[in-house]
This record gives C-alpha cells, sequence and structure tokens, in this order.
C-alpha cells in the first residue's frame, strides 16, 4: 500500500522535476499555449479571411447576401461532415458520403414523383442508412479496413443512382406542389428551413460528441480500440452506429440538395468526400481519432466557402484557381496542425 | 506433402484448400472469367480483343504497381491520378521546338517533384499519408488545368508511336504501350524482390519502430517510394496522353487512384502494409477490366456493372481478409 503510494508519487513528481530541469520558459505553459492554438486555429483563420473579404471587398462581400449564398451553398458539405467527424474521431474514414447524397437526392426526386411526399422523405432515409448499416457491419463485424469498405460502397452506391436514373438519362423532377420542397426551400420567419436543420442537426451533434456515453465511447474508441475493447465499451454497436448515422446525414443532404434544386441529379456529391475530409481536418479534428470536435468542423466548413467566394469575387480567377487554392490551404493546414502537436508531445 | 493433405482430417485439408485458394485466389477468379467469357463471349479469343484489353489496362496497371510499393509502406497516394493530369498538361507546352525526349523528362521530373513533396510531408513531418496526399490530389490538377488552359490537340510522330504504335519484326508486332508496361511490371519485380530498398520498404510497412530501431534509413525509403510512384503516374500519364494525342488534364487519371487502389487491395496487398504483390496487383487490375468488359458484353447496364464491381471488390477482399491478419 505505502510502497504503492510512493510508486505513484514518484510517478506524478517526476514530469515536475522534468519541466524544472527544462528551465523557466515551461514547457508546460508552451503545451497549453499549442493546445489553445490548435483548438482556436480554425476560427482565427475563418476571422482572418472574413476581415480580409471586407477589407478587399467591401460591401460586395459583407452583406447578408454573401453570407446566405456561403452558408447555402454548404449546407451539404455541413451536414456530410458532422458525420465524418463523428467517424474520423473514431479512428475511421467514410469514402461514400458523396455517392450516398446522389442516393438520397435521386430517390427523394423518384418517390415524390411516382409515389407521395411521405415516401420520397422515408425512401431515402431507409436506403442511405441501410448503405452506411451495410458499411458499419462490415467494418465492426467483419473486421474489414474503413476505407476499402466505404470506396467499394463510393463505387456501389454512385451505381445505384445511375441506375435508378437510366444512366442519368431519366432524371426524375421533385413535384414542386409537393410540400416536401419547403425542405430546400422553405422559410421559417426569414430563416431557410435548410439552414436551421443543418444548425440544429451541429447542435444536436455536438451534444451527443460531448455531453453522452456514446459520445465519449467513440472518444475512446478513436483513442485507442483494444483498450475501448477492454473497457467493455460496446465498440461493434458504437461504429456500426456511427456509419448508420453518416449514411444517414449524406442522404438526409441529398433530400435537401433535391428539393431545392427540384431535381434527383444522380451525379451530385463527387469528390464531396474529399472536402467533407478537408473540412474535418482543417477543423482540428486528427485523422488519427481519438479527437475533434463539431464545433472546428462547422468552422471548417465556412472557411471552405469563404475561401471560394473570395475567389469568386476576385473575378479574374477561374474555378481551378479555387482548387488550386484549396489544395495549398490544405496542406499548409496539416503541416502546422503537426508542428503544433509535436509541440505538444515534446 | 499431398498424401499428408490426404490423410489429414477433413477439417485440416479443407482449412489448406482455403488457404491455398486465398493465396492464389485472383488467378483463379481470372482464370473463372476467362473460362466464362471462352464459353459465352462471341469473338472473345481473338488475338484483337486481348491485345484491346491489354491496352486498355496499360495505364492502370502502372499506377498500380507505384501504388502497390506504397501501400506495402503502410501508406497511400491519392495524388497518382493528378500526376497523371500533370504530365498530360506539359507535353503540349514543351512540344514545339524541343526534342520530344525533353517534354518526358520534364513530366517525369514534375512528377519525382509532387512525389518528393508527398514523401517529405508522410516521412520527415509525420503527416497521415492519405491527408497528404489528399493535398496533392486537389492541388496538383488544379495546377495542371491552370497551367494547360483548355484542350490542347497536337501531332507529333514520337507519340503518336508511344500512343498506338507497334515494335519489332513484322511477324510478331507488339504494341509499344505493353511493351513499356511489361518492363516496367519487370523493374517493380525486381525492386521489390532482389534490391535492399524492396526489403527495406516492405520491413517499414511491416514495423516502422522496429525498421528505425533496426537502423533502416526509414525516411529516405519512403521518399523513395512515393517519387517512384508518382514517376510511375506520369509515365503512365505520358503514355495516355499520346493515345488521345490531346492534353486533356481535366480528364485524364480521373479517379484512377480508386482504381488503382482497387486493384492492388484485391491483388493481396493488404492495406496495413508489410507485404507487396506485385503479380497480384497486376493481374487483379486485368480482373477488375475483364469483369467490366464482360459485364458489358453481356448487355448488363454500365451502372448495374458498377454495383456489381463493388460487391465483388468487397467479397474479394472478406475473402483475403484473414490473411492480412496473419
Amino acid at each position: 500500500m505505502s510502497a504503492e503510494d510512493v510508486v505513484s508519487a514518484a510517478a506524478t513528481t517526476e514530469p515536475s522535476a522534468d519541466h524544472a530541469v527544462a528551465g523557466s520558459a515551461g514547457p508546460d505553459r508552451g503545451d497549453r499555449v499549442a493546445a489553445t492554438i490548435q483548438r482556436l486555429a480554425p476560427f482565427v483563420v475563418l476571422a482572418i479571411t472574413v476581415v480580409y473579404g471586407a477589407i478587399a471587398y467591401g460591401g460586395n462581400f459583407m452583406s447578408a447576401a454573401t453570407f446566405r449564398i456561403i452558408a447555402e451553398g454548404r449546407v451539404s458539405l455541413a451536414l456530410v461532415a458532422v458525420g465524418m467527424t463523428f467517424v474520423i474521431i473514431s479512428g475511421g474514414i467514410d469514402l461514400s458520403v458523396g455517392s450516398v447524397l446522389a442516393v438520397g437526392a435521386v430517390l427523394t426526386a423518384y418517390c415524390s414523383l411516382h409515389y407521395n411526399p411521405v415516401a420520397a422523405i422515408a425512401v431515402p432515409m431507409i436506403v442511405c442508412s441501410a448503405i452506411g448499416l451495410v458499411n458499419g457491419v462490415l467494418i465492426a463485424k467483419a473486421k474489414m479496413a474503413p476505407f476499402i469498405v466505404t470506396l467499394s460502397s463510393l463505387l456501389f452506391a454512385r451505381g445505384l443512382a445511375l441506375y435508378i436514373t437510366d444512366n442519368a438519362t431519366k432524371v426524375p423532377n421533385v413535384r414542386s406542389d409537393s410540400g416536401i420542397t419547403n425542405l430546400g426551400q422553405g422559410k421559417i420567419s426569414g430563416v431557410p428551413v435548410q439552414i436551421l436543420l443543418t444548425i440544429a442537426v451541429f447542435m444536436v451533434s455536438a451534444l451527443i460528441l460531448n455531453r453522452t456515453r456514446s459520445g465519449q465511447s467513440v472518444f475512446a474508441l478513436g483513442g485507442s480500440e483494444d483498450a475501448a475493447v477492454l473497457m467493455g465499451l460496446p465498440v461493434a454497436r458504437t461504429k456500426i452506429l456511427l456509419y448508420t448515422a453518416s449514411g444517414l446525414l449524406a442522404g438526409l443532404a441529398g433530400m435537401i440538395t433535391a428539393t431545392r434544386s427540384l431535381a434527383g441529379d444522380p451525379l451530385l456529391g463527387k469528390s464531396l468526400e474529399l472536402q467533407a475530409i478537408a473540412a474535418v481536418v482543417i477543423g482540428g479534428t486528427l485523422l488519427t481519432g481519438g479527437s475533434g470536435t463539431m464545433s472546428g468542423t462547422l468552422a471548417g466548413v465556412l472557411l471552405l466557402g469563404v475561401i471560394s467566394n473570395l475567389i469568386t469575387q476576385n473575378g479574374h480567377l477561374t474555378e481551378n484557381h479555387q482548387q488550386l487554392v484549396l489544395g495549398f490551404f490544405l496542406i499548409a493546414v496539416v503541416i502546422v496542425q503537426k508542428l503544433l502537436s509535436r509541440r505538444r508531445r515534446k | 506433402m499431398s498424401e499428408v493433405a490426404v490423410s489429414a482430417p477433413r477439417t485440416r485439408s479443407g482449412a489448406e484448400a482455403l488457404a491455398w485458394l486465398r493465396e492464389r485466389g485472383v488467378y483463379v477468379a481470372l482464370t473463372l472469367l476467362v473460362l466464362f467469357n471462352l464459353a459465352f463471349t462471341a469473338n472473345f479469343a481473338t488475338l484483337g480483343s486481348v491485345r484491346l484489353n491489354l491496352i486498355q489496362v496499360t495505364p492502370i496497371v502502372i499506377v498500380s504497381l507505384g501504388m502497390a510499393m506504397v501501400i506495402g509502406t503502410e501508406g497511400i497516394d491519392l495524388s497518382v491520378g493528378s500526376v497523371m493530369a500533370l504530365s498530360s498538361a506539359l507535353i503540349p507546352i514543351y512540344l514545339v521546338g524541343y526534342n520530344p525526349w525533353v517534354s518526358v523528362g520534364i513530366c517525369i521530373l514534375a512528377g519525382a517533384a509532387v512525389g518528393l513533396v508527398n514523401g517529405f510531408m508522410v516521412a520527415v513531418l509525420g503527416i497521415q499519408p492519405i491527408i497528404a496526399t489528399l493535398g496533392t490530389l486537389v492541388a496538383v490538377r488544379a495546377l495542371a488545368q491552370v497551367i494547360a488552359g483548355r484542350l490542347k490537340e497536337f501531332f507529333e510522330p514520337f507519340y503518336r508511336l508511344i500512343g498506338s504504335g507497334n515494335v519489332g519484326p513484322s511477324f510478331a508486332r507488339v504494341s509499344l504501350r505493353i511493351l513499356i508496361m511489361l518492363v516496367l511490371i519487370a523493374v517493380v519485380t525486381v525492386i521489390v524482390r532482389r534490391t535492399a530498398f524492396g526489403r527495406r520498404l516492405v520491413a517499414i510497412g511491416g514495423n516502422r519502430e522496429a525498421s528505425v530501431l533496426a537502423g533502416l534509413p526509414v525516411r529516405n525509403t519512403l521518399i523513395a517510394v512515393y517519387v517512384l510512384c508518382a514517376v510511375l503516374a506520369s509515365i503512365a500519364g505520358i503514355l495516355e496522353t499520346a493515345r488521345s494525342g490531346a492534353g486533356i488534364p481535366g480528364k485524364i487519371g480521373l479517379d484512377l487512384e480508386l482504381s488503382a487502389i482497387t486493384a492492388v487491395v484485391v491483388g493481396g496487398t493488404a492495406l496495413s502494409g508489410g507485404r507487396v504483390k506485385v503479380m497480384g496487383t497486376v493481374f487483379a487490375a486485368l480482373f477488375l477490366l475483364l469483369l467490366e468488359a464482360t459485364l458489358t458484353r453481356q448487355n448488363v447496364p454500365p451502372a448495374a456493372t458498377a454495383m456489381i464491381q463493388a460487391t465483388i471488390i468487397v467479397a474479394a477482399v472478406y475473402f483475403q481478409r484473414e490473411r492480412g491478419t496473419r
């Protein structure tokens, strides 16, 4: 008993002794500063780009219309990124989201055209969750690599979306008289429904992630899966739930896109998975899993929107320049993150 | 040996047969597919049809060779398709007034530079390969499109030759593309099987920490692997550009990284690294292409083909799964 105490006491004093040796600068404080920078970085960069936009383009940028364009243009990315944040924190990845979004959009339009509004909501939700469920079962139960499983379902879901639309030759339109168009076009006291819905999804997800048992087991799972198993956490169930949720959110994003554009385009959401991963990583979530925040992801999504809007405002630059900036920006963010987390570990 | 298997309990011989099948799953699947085609597809066994299949599979095979090495180190390279696009953008620029070899050299150098960036991020900075190469995927294709602008057609005998020319004596003309592919397969096989570098890359994929402790030059090996992968991708880009006779950086190599990763994984190289199956990769690429061709020939709609392919990939990986963990 007492021997243990001594050992634990030694263990606790050891690091502080190290710090004393390391000098007055105090790596302790450096740690905290680096951690804070890492947490706040996406918000700071977002603020800087907004201020830059305000200075460079004045009223053209700082207008309610611009912000609405940015927010509405990123609704599907935001929803997909929420699911991606969960999955990445758990140490996995979901490449299928873009294709699943297309399935959701196509089914919404198809069902609203051939059946009724209830089916137009229920069918895409069920099918997209089912694709996520299959992903989850293959990953959690069959223990296959998330990358390859979701890569296959990326191919499968795109094929499904194309199959329903007869290889994109019969793109179904959403019936504009069926109340579901409110989802993509409606407003509640001036605020678009899709934006309210996205905010709600973010808030609920943040609550689940930070305030519930399931949320904590997602972190535990990403930190160390073996440890999570040994602690008796429902690892397989959590994983299946995560991928199902990711599929469901992608389906929801598809529904919103379809009801906004009134068409179920099977080619929607191409390379959206890469954008979502980029947004999540820019938001400070580590791809290795075990750490991340929903608010960071939201900042990452908005940052991508603001940057592309600024490039459009410029007028001389094309879509290609936008991608170029995005690519280099992603690389820069990842490098800075790495340097900061290395600083913390020292 | 076979006697032992026969006299052993039934379950054991069953397990052995399963293991044998797993080890050679790609070849078995490919054989079955070829037999199916011989029986049901008209004109399948003609030389023209075989040749067409081989010509189509060339870029995927070449890119997959590099991808197999990268995956062998427990990495991944998503930027290969974009590196191909970069080749496509650079060739038309360096054609007028230069020797065609200059443009080949420039493409390969540009590819190597991208590989160097990838390798530096992965090996020196310690960034996960998937996110590092995701950055270059986005940036490099955009760069290619910014450089090239619109579609640029060109007519150059040299590129016509490597795009669709044949070489060899008149009784055995071989497409130059196929010849280049075979040479590259041989080179990569030798690198992986017979060189210290090949051993190192597998060792790093198997256990990186142990490799560091054993004093292997982990960083340099990793950088070299990414450079090699990018150079192979730029060669594939040169071949594709030569075949289409135009620089189309927006189209060439699009989504090819996914096909290459699929070929590597179906070929028996686990994503967790520590093994490189060169021949398995080559035959998996052939298998996947032939599967698509077969389904098309049987009048299966392309959308359904994609779904069937996806299902088969999952089945193949599920089937090989246990081998990877052992």
